[in-house]
C-alpha cells in the first residue's frame, strides 16, 4: 500500500540487497530484455582483447533497473514520477549491491501529496556504485 | 534514433522484470494486478530502456546478415571497434527518467528523439571526457506525454575501471 505523507518523516530510509553475487546469467538475461547487446557486458573475449577491460561488467541500467527496487517495494506500484542516477564505478560479475533510499522532503503540490529520495548503492566494498533521486506520488 | 512504434507486451514486461532480479507481481500476475492499485500490468521505472528493441537502428543490436563487433572466430567481427578508446560506444554517465503516469501493458508508445547538448571535462585520472545528452519522448496511443528519459554518455580517452 503507498505510504501516507502524515506518517513519513524527513530522515526516513530503507535498505535492500538488490543483488547477492550477480552472474554473468542475470547480465545476459539483461541483454536480452533490454535489448542492449553491447559486448562490453556478455563478451568477455571482446571486452579483454579488443576493448581492454578486465571482464564482461553490468549495463549501467541494469544497477539502475536492479535498485529501483528499493523505492518502488516501499512507494507502491506507479508511484513513481522522477527516478534519476549518475552511474559511479562499473558493476562486475560477483559483485553484490545494497540500495538505500532516504527521505529527503514530503510536500503538498497543486493538491498531490509527494516524497522526495535521495538513493544510493554501494558494492561489497562499500564503494558506491550509484547515486540517485526518485520523486513519488503519496497519499495524504 | 529511436522506436517509431513500441509495442508494451506483458511479456516483455515479465522478462525485464526477471532480468532486473524483481519479483514483485504487478509485472507479471495480470489477476494480482487487476486487483491492484494500478488496475493492470505495469513497467518497471526503467522499462523504457527495453524500447531500444524496436528501434530499427540501434546500434547495440547485431543486424541480421551484418558483420558484428562481438567475438566469433575472432576477437571482434569488424576490423575496428566503434566507439573509440572506451571500447564498444563509450560508458553511461547518468539517466534520467520522468513520468506523466507508468507504462501499461498494451500501451502502443511512439518514441521522439530530442537533440541534448554536449560538453567535455576533464577527467580525475587523467584524459578528456566528451559528455553528450540524448533525450527521447515517450507518448501514448493518445498522443499523450507518458515518459522523458535523458540518458548521458561519456566518451573516455583512456579505459576507465574502478574509481
Amino acid at each position: 500500500m503507498a505510504l501516507k505523507a502524515s506518517t513519513l518523516k524527513v530522515g526516513d530510509s530503507k535498505t535492500l540487497v538488490v543483488v547477492d553475487d550477480l552472474t554473468r546469467t542475470q547480465i545476459v538475461m539483461y541483454a536480452g530484455a533490454g535489448g542492449d547487446y553491447n559486448p562490453l557486458h556478455t563478451d568477455d573475449k571482446f571486452t579483454k582483447e579488443i576493448a581492454g577491460y578486465p571482464g564482461v561488467f553490468a549495463h549501467g541500467m541494469l544497477t539502475m533497473g536492479m535498485t529501483g527496487r528499493v523505492i518502488t517495494d516501499w512507494v507502491g506500484d506507479g508511484r513513481i514520477t522522477v527516478y534519476e542516477v549518475q552511474f559511479r564505478v562499473q558493476v562486475w560479475p560477483g559483485d553484490t549491491l545494497t540500495a538505500t533510499a532516504t527521505v529527503t522532503n514530503v510536500y503538498n503540490e497543486g493538491g498531490q501529496d509527494y516524497a522526495d529520495f535521495d538513493i544510493v548503492t554501494l558494492n561489497q566494498k562499500d564503494e558506491t556504485v550509484l547515486i540517485g533521486k526518485a520523486t513519488a506520488k503519496i497519499d495524504a | 534514433m529511436a522506436a517509431d512504434r513500441f509495442p508494451v507486451e506483458a511479456s516483455h514486461i515479465m522478462m525485464f522484470a526477471r532480468s532486473i532480479g524483481d519479483p514483485n507481481p504487478i509485472y507479471s500476475d495480470e489477476e494480482y494486478a487487476k486487483k491492484s492499485e494500478t488496475g493492470g500490468i505495469i513497467a518497471p521505472p526503467t522499462f523504457p530502456q527495453a524500447s531500444a528493441q524496436f528501434d530499427p537502428d540501434y546500434v547495440l543490436r547485431p543486424k541480421i546478415g551484418e558483420p558484428w563487433f562481438g567475438s566469433g572466430k575472432n576477437a571482434t567481427g569488424v576490423t575496428a571497434a566503434p566507439g573509440g578508446g572506451g571500447g564498444g560506444g563509450g560508458l553511461h554517465a547518468s539517466q534520467k527518467f520522468e513520468f506523466k503516469r507508468p507504462i501499461r501493458a498494451g500501451d502502443v508508445l511512439t518514441v521522439k528523439a530530442k537533440p541534448g547538448n554536449t560538453w567535455e571535462k576533464e577527467g580525475k585520472k587523467g584524459g578528456k571526457l566528451l559528455f553528450s545528452e540524448h533525450i527521447q519522448e515517450f507518448f501514448d496511443q493518445k498522443g499523450e506525454l507518458v515518459v522523458t528519459v535523458t540518458m548521458v554518455g561519456v566518451q573516455t580517452s583512456k579505459v576507465v575501471t574502478e574509481g
